[in-house]
C-alpha cells in the first residue's frame, strides 16, 4: 500500500502515463484507422482487437516506467535494507501500475467510442472485462518487470517476454469486448471470468516469486 | 562482542573478485576508516556487511548473522550510505524521508529528529530531490539511514559533497554511534578528516584488508 | 574431460546416425504414400506424399513439449536448491526444444499447404499453442543471456522456466476454449487405416527423435558444464591476480 501510493505520488508529480503513454496508445488506434483505410465497417468490427492490441503496447511502456522507478539511483536496494517484505512491494507496484493502467484503458474506451465509433451494449460487461483484463496486465507486468529489473537489456526483452505471457489476455479481452459490442456472439461473461483467473493466478506467482526475483545476485 | 566477522571472503562482481579473501573484525563500539586506491574493494566490502552481496566463499558474519545463509535480517539492521542517494527523484525530501521512514517502520519523530539533526533546511522540504545539490541530497541520504538508528554504520565516501558545517554533522555522528554502542566503517579518501574520529584504520587493496600498525586512539 | 562426448554418447550419436539414414529409407522409400479410393466417387483421395511429413513433424512436437517439460522440472529443483546441474539441464533442453518447436511448426506449415489448403490456420488449438511455446521459448532463451551472477541468472531462469509451462497450459485452454475446433486430425494410431509399416515408421522416428534429443541434450548439457569449469578455474587465477594488486603498494 505503501509502495502503491509512493508510485502513484510520483506518477501525479511527473504525470508519464498521463502524458506519454496515453497519447503513445491514441496514437496507435489512429495509426490503425489510417492503416484500415478509414472504412468504418471494419473499424468498428474490428475494434475489440485493436483495442486490446493498443493497450498492450501501452502497458509495455507503462511496465518500463515502473521499473524504471526502482531502477534510478539504488531505491532497489534502498528497498532491499528498508526490510519491507518483498510480497508488499510487489503487491504495491501491481496495484499503481493497474490503476495507472485503468487510467489509460478508461481514456482510451472514450477514444474508440469517438474514432472507431464503437456500438457499446452491454457497459456493465465493457467495464467488468476492462478491470479483469488489467489485473492480469498489471500482475505478470510487474512479475516479469522485476524480472528483468534494472538490466540493460530491459527495454528490448520485455515485449518479447511478457507479450507472448499476455496473449491469453488478449484472446480473452477480444471476445469479451465483442459480446459487450454486439460484434460477435459469444458469452462474454465467461470470457471475462478467465481474465479473473488469469490476473489472480498471476497475482499468486507474482507475490511467491517477488522475493527470489529483487535480490541482485 | 564482534559486529562484523569476515574470514577469507571472497565476492564476485560478475566474475571479477572484488573481494579476494578479505578478513576484517569489527567490534561493537568501534568506528574503523577503510581507505585504500580506486577499485580496491572498500564499496564491495562495505555492501557485502549491508547484506547487498553474497559471499562467494569465506565465512562472513555480521550482527551476529552468518550472510551466507541469511541476508535479509541483516539489512533493517544496518544504516548503508553509498555512492546513490536511494531517494526518489520525483519526490520531495519530505516525502522521501516519510516514504523510507515508513518503509522500515520508524516513527515519525524519530525521522524528524533525523532530518533536524542532518540541518536540512525546512525551506528543502518540499523541494523534490531532483532539484537538490550533491550535498544536500547526501544529507538526506543520511536523514534516512540515521532514522532508522541503525547498529551498524557503512558509510562510503560520506563526506563527498558536503560543505563544512556537513561533514561536522558526518563526524559527530560516527562519533557518537560508536560511543552509543554501535559499531562504524567508513571508508574515505580523506585521511586527514576521518582519521580523529576513528579508532582503527584498515588499508584494502586488492580485494583484500590490511590491517595497519599503529593505529590511535583518539577522543 | 577436454571434449563433450564420451563413449556412451558415441555410441548413442553413430546410433542416431544410422537411425537417420534408416528412417530416410523407410520414410521415402519403403513406406506408401498415403493413397485411398473414395467411396462413392471412385478418385483417388488422401495425403499423397505429404504424409511423409509426419515423420519428422509428430517427433518434433512431442520433443518440443518434453524438452520444455524437462525445463520446467528442472527449474523447479533450481528453485528449491540452487542446483547448477539442474540449471544446466534446463537450459540445454531450452535450446532443443525451441529448435524442435520451430521444426514442428515449419513442417507442420508445408504439410498444412496441400492438405489444409493454407500455410497457417489461425483458430487451431494445437498450432497456437505450439506457436506461443516457440515465442515464450526465445523470451526463456533471452532472458538466460541477460548480464549478471551465474547463481542470479540461474534464478532468473528458473522462474521464467517454471512459468513458461504454466503459460503454455494457459493459452492451451484459453485458446482450446475459444475455437474450440482443431483441424488436427485425431490420433489415427488406433486406426486401422494406417498401414503396418506406416505406423512402425511413425514410432520409429518418434523413438529417433526422443534418441536425438538425449543425445544433444548429453552434449549441449557438458558443453555448458565445461564453460562453468572454465569459468571456476579462470576464478582462482582472478584471485591471484586481484591480491598480486596489493605487492608493490606501499600501506
Amino acid at each position: 500500500m505503501l509502495v502503491a501510493q509512493k508510485d502513484l505520488r510520483i506518477e501525479l508529480r511527473s504525470k508519464v502515463a498521463l502524458n506519454q503513454v496515453v497519447p503513445f496508445a491514441l496514437l496507435v488506434l489512429v495509426l490503425f484507422g489510417f492503416a484500415l483505410d478509414a472504412d468504418r465497417a471494419s473499424l468498428t468490427n474490428f475494434t475489440p482487437g485493436l483495442y486490446w492490441v493498443a493497450i498492450l503496447l501501452a502497458s509495455v511502456l507503462a511496465v518500463h516506467r515502473s521499473v524504471g522507478l526502482e531502477a534510478g539511483e539504488g531505491a532497489r536496494e534502498g528497498l532491499l535494507l528498508s526490510g519491507m517484505r518483498p510480497e508488499s512491494v510487489y503487491l504495491g507496484k501491481t496495484l499503481a501500475l493497474i490503476a495507472q493502467i485503468l487510467v489509460v484503458a478508461l481514456m482510451m474506451l472514450g477514444g474508440v467510442v469517438i474514432l472507431y465509433e464503437a456500438p457499446v451494449d452491454d457497459g456493465l460487461l465493457l467495464v467488468a472485462a476492462l478491470f479483469g483484463a488489467v489485473l492480469g496486465v498489471g500482475a505478470a507486468g510487474t512479475l516479469y518487470g522485476a524480472l528483468l529489473g534494472g538490466q540493460r537489456a530491459r527495454e528490448t526483452v520485455l515485449p518479447i517476454l511478457l507479450l507472448p505471457v499476455l496473449s491469453p489476455v488478449l484472446i480473452a479481452a477480444t471476445r469479451a469486448f465483442g459480446d459487450a459490442m454486439g460484434t460477435v456472439a459469444t458469452d462474454g461473461w465467461q470470457w471475462t471470468g478467465l481474465l479473473f483467473g488469469f490476473g489472480a493466478i498471476y497475482l499468486a506467482l507474482g507475490v511467491v516469486s517477488h522475493g527470489v526475483l529483487m535480490e541482485e545476485n | 562482542m564482534s559486529v562484523v566477522e569476515l574470514d577469507d571472503v571472497v565476492v564476485l562482481l560478475g566474475r571479477f573478485p572484488a573481494l579476494a579473501g578479505a578478513s576484517l573484525r569489527v567490534d561493537a563500539g568501534e568506528a574503523v576508516l577503510l581507505h585504500g586506491p580506486n577499485g580496491a574493494g572498500k564499496s564491495t566490502l562495505l555492501r557485502l556487511c549491508a547484506g547487498l552481496l553474497r559471499p562467494e566463499s569465506g565465512s562472513a558474519r555480521v550482527l551476529d548473522t552468518d550472510l551466507g545463509r541469511d541476508r535479509r535480517s541483516v539489512r533493517p539492521r544496518v544504516g548503508y550510505v553509498g555512492h546513490q542517494s536511494m531517494l526518489y527523484d520525483d519526490l520531495t525530501v519530505a516525502e522521501n524521508i516519510r516514504f523510507w521512514g515508513r518503509a522500515a517502520g520508524v516513527s515519525t519523530e524519530q525521522q524528524e529528529a533525523s532530518a533536524r539533526r542532518m540541518r536540512i533546511e525546512e525551506r528543502l522540504f518540499d523541494v523534490p530531490v531532483s532539484r537538490l545539490s550533491a550535498g544536500q541530497r547526501r544529507r538526506t541520504s543520511i536523514a534516512v539511514a540515521a532514522a532508522r538508528r541503525p547498529e551498524l554504520w557503512l558509510l562510503d565516501e560520506p563526506h563527498a559533497g558536503l560543505d563544512q558545517s556537513g561533514r561536522d554533522i558526518v563526524d559527530a555522528l560516527i562519533t557518537d554511534a560508536a560511543a552509543s554502542g554501535g559499531a562504524v566503517l567508513v571508508a574515505s579518501h580523506e585521511l586527514d578528516r576521518v582519521e580523529p574520529v576513528v579508532h582503527r584504520r584498515v588499508t584494502i587493496i586488492g580485494g583484500t584488508a590490511v590491517e595497519s600498525e599503529g593505529t590511535t586512539r583518539v577522543r | 574431460m577436454s571434449a563433450t562426448g564420451s563413449r556412451t554418447t558415441r555410441v548413442l550419436g553413430v546410433a542416431v546416425l544410422i537411425g537417420a539414414a534408416l528412417l530416410v529409407y523407410l520414410a521415402f522409400v519403403a513406406t506408401d504414400p498415403d493413397v485411398r479410393i473414395d467411396a462413392t466417387s471412385g478418385e483417388e483421395i488422401g495425403q499423397f506424399d505429404a504424409v511423409r511429413l509426419i515423420y519428422v513433424h509428430v517427433p518434433a512436437a512431442i520433443i518440443a513439449y518434453l524438452a520444455f517439460f524437462v525445463t520446467a522440472v528442472g527449474s523447479a529443483v533450481v528453485l528449491k536448491n540452487r542446483s547448477v546441474w539442474w540449471d544446466l539441464v534446463a537450459g540445454a533442453s531450452a535450446e532443443i526444444g525451441s529448435l524442435a518447436a520451430a521444426l514442428a511448426l515449419i513442417t507442420g506449415s508445408i504439410w498444412g499447404r496441400p492438405i489444409w489448403n493454407t500455410w497457417w490456420e489461425w483458430g487451431d488449438v494445437r498450432l497456437l499453442t505450439t506457436l506461443v511455446l516457440f515465442m515464450l521459448s526465445l523470451g526463456y532463451l533471452a532472458v538466460r543471456r541477460l548480464e549478471g551472477t551465474a547463481e542470479m541468472r540461474a534464478k532468473r531462469s528458473a522462474v521464467v522456466g517454471l512459468l513458461l509451462i504454466v503459460n503454455v497450459i494457459i493459452v492451451n485452454r484459453s485458446v482450446e476454449w475459444w475455437e474450440n475446433q482443431t483441424l488436427h486430425q485425431q490420433s489415427t494410431i488406433a486406426d486401422a487405416t494406417i498401414e503396418d509399416l506406416t505406423l512402425f515408421t511413425l514410432f520409429f522416428s518418434m523413438f529417433l527423435g526422443l534418441a536425438a534429443y538425449v543425445w544433444m541434450l548429453i552434449h549441449r548439457f557438458r558443453l555448458a558444464w565445461l564453460e562453468r569449469q572454465d569459468e571456476r578455474f579462470g576464478l582462482d587465477e582472478a584471485i591471484e591476480r586481484r591480491r598480486a594488486e596489493a605487492e608493490g603498494v606501499s600501506t
